[in-house]
């Protein structure tokens, strides 16, 4: 039974949701026809939802450039998918090693990771030292490496997911059966941690796929450059 | 008693290997930038190297703090920051209240990925879905809405008193569709049976939302501020760069000190000011960051950082 001000409160919430969902979409819809509009009819009018006149001039030329555009992509997909798979791999195995009970220098370690998200060196020193000393410029790394690969706060999270989730249990079993800790690692800790990899695993790759500041730094030669950084040209 | 100390290191041996390329990582990408800051106390020659050039004591920071550009880079910075926090919290809570009381389950789970979407976008794009609302010359808003409305066309991009409204704008829309589905995941976890006896002692929904919702939120609130405050220093670069498009004369309210750090370095070649510039961020936003950590520790200890 739904009462008076139940029902209300369902129309708010909803209406409150249904402008926010189209707050969201207009501004895409707009730049999808504005895609599709012809360029002396946008100049005149400029870009309308209802253009007088409708063209695929925009389109042809991206299909003229295909080499360009197809290279972009592919660079695009080739960073993201290495860069993806790397931090998880970093990511989870230094995580591996802080979650390990009675290792070693594991508090020091811990302040290792942690300061890294309390103090950093800054813009001018981190370009000049991938530049100068590891001489990045206008390399496939330079895409991959700098900034991107790996963050303290990721670290973290992958940590105390497997503090929490992975029973001792099961790995001190695995030890008095003889596995060693890459085995450990690989067969029982990785496929019982697949949900937090999945999570942090696609914030990397939207992060990859969305990066144009490495190649705003770091890269010179278009033949480097990935689908975020041609856009980011056309623009300036 | 020694060999066993040896015996346990060994032990262990394969898990320090696996740490290795994490720990490597953190030096190179980390570690080795931040003792790259003595180039902002040095006068940097590209010749003689990062090592090899003069000392220059504070005299960079003396230029630095001597322009105009310090006070606006500065105000700038901490005034977007409040507003974000301010405005953003308010928007998330409100949309996340309403949101979880949307019933029909499919409904709820397609506003959130349709109000998500803008949060997947890069901020290139972002920009470009700004220059089609703002253009000077093809914009929707001069040519349909001021048009409509009898009004004279803007020029956007130049006139610098519309871009703090118009930035504030672009980071909650883009922004509010994640902290929504945050502050969402925390609502859905409040004890149903608090409604309930709410419910039976006649409590209208708006008197639930103030004295149920509102206050079990308190912890993720003020833990968020506080991580916040402790970013006050630092600015989304790709907000403040690519949406304003680079314009000059936008400047005046569009300058963070990211953006300040990356022209100086990129734009201007001016590595003394630039680098000044990051290390009073890099300083201060320590400061900030262990002064919001103790007051973490105050006010709900388990939340504290370190």
């Amino acid at each position: 039974m739904m009462t008076r001000e139940d029902k209300i409160t369902q129309a708010i919430a909803h209406a409150v949701m249904i402008f926010m969902s189209l707050c969201a979409l207009i501004p895409f819809i707009l730049l999808v026809i504005a895609s599709f509009t012809d360029n002396m009819t946008a100049i005149r009018n400029g870009y309308s939802f209802f253009p007088e006149k409708w063209s695929l001039e925009a389109y042809r030329f991206i299909a003229r450039e295909w080499q360009m555009m197809g290279r972009a992509y592919a660079i695009t997909i080739i960073v993201t998918v290495i860069g993806t798979i790397c931090s998880l791999f970093m990511t989870s195995t230094l995580a591996y090693a802080l979650a390990k009970d009675g290792l070693p220098g594991r508090s020091f370690l811990m302040v290792f990771v942690v300061f890294t998200m309390l103090f950093n060196g800054g813009l001018v020193p981190t370009y000049c030292i991938y530049t100068k000393i590891f001489n990045i410029k206008n390399t496939l790394a330079a895409l991959i490496v700098p900034s991107l690969l790996m963050n303290a706060f990721n670290i973290v999270l992958v940590r105390s997911y497997f503090k929490t989730n992975i029973p001792a249990a099961i790995t001190e079993a695995a030890v008095i059966d003889g596995a060693g800790e890459f085995r450990i690692f690989f067969t029982i800790v990785m496929p019982l941690s697949l949900p937090i990899l999945a999570t942090i695993g696609l914030l990397i790759a939207i992060m990859y796929w969305n990066d144009w500041r490495n190649g705003l730094y770091y890269l010179t030669d278009p033949k480097l450059f990935s689908i975020q950084i041609i856009l980011n040209k056309i623009n300036g | 008693m020694v060999l066993k100390a040896k015996n346990k290191f060994l032990g262990f041996l394969p898990v320090y290997i696996m740490a290795l390329p994490g720990i490597l990582y953190l030096i190179i990408n980390n570690y080795l930038p931040m003792f790259g800051i003595i180039i902002a106390f040095k006068d940097y020659n590209v010749q003689k190297g990062i090592l090899g050039s003069d000392w220059a004591g504070l005299k960079n920071f003396e230029y630095l703090f001597k322009t105009q550009d310090a006070w606006v880079i500065t105000r700038n910075t901490i005034l977007y920051n409040v507003v974000f926090m301010i405005l953003g919290t308010i928007c998330a809570i409100t949309a996340a209240v309403l949101l979880n009381e949307v019933r029909q389950k499919f409904l709820s789970r397609f506003y959130q990925s349709v109000i998500l979407l803008p949060y997947l976008m890069s901020m290139v794009v972002v920009s470009y879905l700004v220059f089609a609302f703002l253009s000077s010359e093809t914009g929707f808003v001069n040519n349909t809405i001021l048009a409509a409305l009898g009004k004279e066309p803007i020029s956007w991009y130049t006139e610098a008193k519309y871009w703090p409204f118009i930035l504030t704008i672009v980071h909650i829309w883009k922004g509010i569709g994640f902290s929504m589905v945050v502050y969402l995941a925390n609502i859905v976890g409040i004890n149903k049976d608090y409604y309930e006896a709410a419910q039976i002692d006649g409590a209208t929904k708006w008197q639930q939302i103030i004295h149920i919702t509102l206050p079990s939120l308190k912890t993720t609130v003020i833990t968020l501020t506080i991580l916040a405050i402790g970013r006050i220093f630092y600015s989304d670069f790709g907000l403040f760069y690519q949406v304003p498009m680079n314009s000059g004369p936008l400047y005046i309210t569009t300058n963070t000190i990211d953006t300040y750090v990356h022209r100086g370095l990129m734009e201007l070649g001016d590595i003394g000011m630039s680098s000044a510039a990051g290390v009073y961020q890099s300083v201060v936003g320590f400061i900030l960051i262990i002064v919001s950590n103790a007051l973490i520790r105050k006010v709900s200890y388990e939340d504290a950082l370190f």
